[in-house]
């Protein structure tokens, strides 16, 4: 078989086996949360034989082994189970977890593909413009705005943008509260400040880490080759520095794009989005177990999934593995 | 594109000027503090005419070719005189005249192929670049030059070549490919920087016949830059002797060879004349008898190799690289336990394994590495690196242990005052004498050198060569001695043995092996070192044309 399409199926079974191997750590974890959920719903007054009842209704009173077999081959049917929450409300509608978490993750995609669609390619064109001017004005000013950017806390930043950008020049609204129906151009409108907030967090690693690989390479033969076979400078960095920076620069844009989708719960609750972060917060207060369990589970799934495609690239990038001798 | 000049080389056409450099000044930083590297050269090449830049690492060769291109290496600067091309100071020129004259009038060949090629692109698509960037040609146009050249350079499979990846082609056959780039827009000028140090001597006659073709039949004036006199009399119509970034000499090449004028460039001749008398061989101290060995489960690299070393002789190792001679060496110090076959140490079998080895055997065998920049710890002074062994093997501490450091140090003719010193702090020759001494610190019986002086220039070896070859007459030690160099092999040897592909293919006292006739391989390897004779190259291709056969191993 091809080695580079070995390796990438390998990566993946490595993948799903990680997932696994997580799966059963969210539930050990969560069976070491404190507190306990029907303790929490019906209150301190609630008799032994209510509580006891309830825990039955919900399954709580299996063993946790059992507990998790039941969910995870649910999980595998794409059945994430039903929400705590829902079953303890007297009207009886029941909330399977699929349906809480599924728009909640669409509005988190929403965000994060808009952010990145903007600070991967912004990143990238400081990351080569610093190398290619190294130590010049332009690299300390990018270098310095940019740390600068990542070392504020973000929801500072994003007060900073509400205050200048909704307050005393109203370009953009506060509330970021978008509706499943709300026209698409709307939607950008609302989630703009969000969006830019979370691309002045994440641009200076990815620009960081753009420049150094490059910088990384320039010292190397083949640089110095390219410079005397007369070619211009930005050729120099995107025809034969960047082809062989590729793998430490995907490195950090999945570790960048994977924290867009499991790191933003600052972000939405600032600018009260509808996120996935948020909807994990709230089911960790309320002890809504089902829940809790599912969002871990995506955000897992989230950062493996980036980086797997962060190694397909590391392997794709490298023409040693891709055209043997 | 003169293609009509096709007269032989020394007796043809020279054209005008065609650069001209005057009191060149160069400077390098280093601690924040620019040090002249270039001091004041002049230099003047006409067109056609191919001029020999000789001297050792640091007289400011490389520099000075590429200051021929108007370029300066990161952290140097050109900092005085002028450099002429065709009419153009480079120095004085705006970037873009720079940029747009290099890889099109004036090209560059580095030193190594491997590393110069970039590792992401094709072949062809890298040798086209030049002139695509700048319109000359057509895509086709220019592919089609480029396989015609292959072609010229002797290039197996010039079609398919270019569309491989430079780790798929071998070392020389890049560096074939690299001049070949370099050709592609008919530059008046081409700067070879020592196209062939990094080459085994085999493939070294094919890349230089195929250099020295292709710059006559285009007429390319040329520097030619080497530490190597012998490789630059065959390929330089005048030579040029630099040290410490002046120039010493300069003459026309049959001159410079037989009558040098100055003192420091007879030295630079004086290390191939170094020369040892046989001794005949005696009880053997090491006998590797029928030893396979393989990395992994990948192709052997050792098949069935004997190997026998009288005591207190040297027995060199000579072959080109992927021959097996390393990992010979791995096999004895046990780095890598042998498939089959035993090693006979004293007349006892050795574990195969190196942890299973006690103490002892493991002090009475140690080894000297190529470069002595990696093998030292550089966070280990002297005083450390050698009073470790000291220590751990014959159990010395406090001023027993400083005078054993201190006899050591004398043996090696270095004063007591560098014990202090980290290795940062020596040159490279210094360096080497250290490795030296931390082998002898053990008190060894059998020392494995290991390339020792591939690394360093022609003078400091001949002082490391006459170093091992004194402390074997008082110290009575054994050498396995691995090169890939004839004249290192001349100097020291008392037995050769020659591998080819993991297996020996002759073995015997210096004198015989080194006399005729040879085995085929042993003639190639022996018939392609450079001599100073400056028609050694054209009397060995035109031997070799009447036997075609002994070329075969060699293109590679």
């Amino acid at each position: 078989m091809n080695p580079v399409l070995r390796t990438i199926l390998q990566r993946l079974g490595l993948g799903i086996a990680t997932l696994f191997v997580v799966s059963i750590i969210i539930s050990l974890t969560i069976e070491m949360l404190p507190g306990d959920f029907a303790r929490a719903v019906l209150g301190q007054s609630a008799t032994p034989e209510t509580v006891a009842a309830f825990q039955r209704e919900i399954g709580l009173d299996r063993s946790p082994v059992v507990r998790y077999f039941n969910w995870i081959s649910g999980v595998l049917r794409g059945d994430f189970g039903e929400s705590y929450a829902s079953a303890g409300s007297l009207a009886g509608h029941r909330r399977l977890v699929a349906e809480m978490i599924g728009p909640r993750l669409l509005n988190t995609l929403f965000l994060a593909g808009a952010a990145a669609l903007i600070a991967v390619p912004l990143s990238l064109f400081l990351g080569f413009m610093a190398a290619l001017y190294r130590n010049s004005f332009f690299d300390r000013a990018v270098n310095v705005v940019s740390l600068t950017s990542i070392s504020s806390p973000e929801f500072f930043l994003a007060y900073i943008l509400i205050m200048f950008l909704a307050v005393k020049f109203p370009i953009f609204v506060s509330l970021a509260s978008i509706t499943p129906n709300m026209p698409f151009l709307d939607r950008l409108h609302a989630i703009a400040l969000p969006t830019l907030t979370l691309v002045l967090v994440i641009v200076a690693h990815m620009m960081r880490m753009t420049r150094a690989a490059i910088i990384n390479l320039l010292a190397s033969p083949y640089i110095e080759m390219s410079r005397l076979k007369g070619a211009r400078p930005m050729q120099v960095i995107l025809r034969h520095a960047l082809p062989n920076a590729w793998a430490p620069i995907a490195n950090v844009i999945a570790l960048n794009l994977a924290y867009l989708v499991v790191g933003v719960v600052v972000v939405e609750v600032v600018f009260t989005y509808p996120g996935i972060g948020q909807l994990m917060v709230d089911a960790v207060s309320k002890r809504d177990l089902p829940v809790v369990q599912g969002c871990a589970l995506v955000f897992a799934g989230t950062y493996i999934l980036l980086n797997l495609l962060a190694d397909i690239v590391t392997i794709v990038s490298n023409p040693r593995l891709l055209h043997p001798r | 594109m003169n293609e009509t000049a096709k007269s032989s080389r020394g007796a043809r056409t020279k054209g005008d000027v065609l650069l001209e450099i005057r009191n060149l000044q160069i400077e390098g930083e280093s601690d924040e503090v620019w040090q002249p590297i270039v001091r004041g050269v002049d230099l003047t090449l006409k067109r056609g005419e191919v001029l020999g830049l000789i001297g050792e690492s640091g007289a400011g060769k490389s520099t000075i070719g590429l200051a021929a291109m108007g370029y300066a290496r990161g952290g140097c600067r050109i900092s005085g005189g002028s450099v002429v091309f065709d009419g153009i100071d480079l120095l004085t020129a705006s970037d873009e005249t720079r940029r747009k004259l290099r890889g099109t009038r004036i090209a560059y060949v580095a030193q190594s192929a491997a590393a110069s090629f970039n590792p992401a692109h094709r072949l062809l698509e890298q040798t086209i670049e030049a002139e695509l960037r700048e319109g000359f040609r057509t895509k086709a146009e220019a592919e089609k030059d480029a396989i015609e050249l292959y072609h010229r350079l002797r290039l197996p499979n010039p079609e398919e070549i270019g569309f491989r990846y430079p780790h798929q082609v071998s070392g020389g056959q890049l560096q074939r490919a690299m001049t070949a780039m370099a050709m592609t827009c008919r530059p008046d000028l081409i700067i070879f920087d020592e196209p062939t140090t990094a080459l085994d001597v085999t493939t070294q006659v094919e890349v230089l016949a195929a250099i020295r073709d292709i710059v006559e039949q285009f007429h390319t004036a040329a520097i030619y830059i080497t530490h190597d006199l012998a490789v630059v009399a065959q390929m330089a119509d005048r030579i040029k002797v630099l040290r410490y970034g002046k120039s010493v000499e300069e003459a026309p090449t049959r001159e410079m060879l037989t009558s040098p004028r100055e003192e420091y460039t007879r030295s630079l001749w004086s290390v191939r004349k170094l020369g040892k008398q046989e001794q005949p061989g005696g009880e053997p101290i090491l006998q590797v008898k029928n030893v396979t060995a393989a990395y992994g489960n990948a192709v052997r690299v050792l098949s069935d190799v004997t190997v026998t070393v009288p005591r207190g002789r040297t027995v060199a190792v000579v072959g080109e690289s992927g021959s097996g001679k390393s990992t010979l060496a791995r096999v004895i110090t046990g780095l890598l336990p042998p498939i089959e076959g035993q090693i006979i140490f004293n007349g006892k079998a050795l574990p195969r394994a190196l942890k299973e080895r006690n103490a002892d055997t493991l002090r009475r065998i140690q080894m000297i590495y190529q470069m002595p920049d990696t093998a030292l710890n550089p966070r280990q002074t002297v005083y450390e690196v050698i009073g470790r062994p000291i220590e751990f093997y014959r159990g010395l501490t406090g001023a027993k242990k400083e005078a054993r450091i201190s006899e050591l140090m004398k043996l090696i003719e270095m004063d007591d005052s560098y014990v202090d010193r980290f290795p940062g702090e020596l040159s490279g020759g210094q360096k080497q004498r250290i490795c030296i001494a931390r082998a002898l610190a053990a008190e060894p019986e059998l020392i494995i050198c290991d390339e020792v002086t591939s690394a360093l220039d022609q003078i400091v070896q001949e002082g490391i060569l006459q170093l091992l070859m004194r402390l074997q007459r008082e110290l009575g030690v054994s050498y396995l001695f691995i090169t890939h160099d004839i004249a290192t092999v001349r100097a020291i040897s008392d037995e050769i043995v020659v591998m080819f592909q993991g297996r020996v293919v002759q073995q015997g006292p210096k004198t015989q092996v080194l006399s005729p006739p040879h085995p085929p391989y042993t003639e190639l390897l022996l018939s392609s070192v450079p001599e100073m004779d400056p028609d050694w190259l054209t009397n060995l291709l035109a031997r070799r044309k009447a036997q075609p056969e002994a070329m075969k191993a060699g293109d590679r």
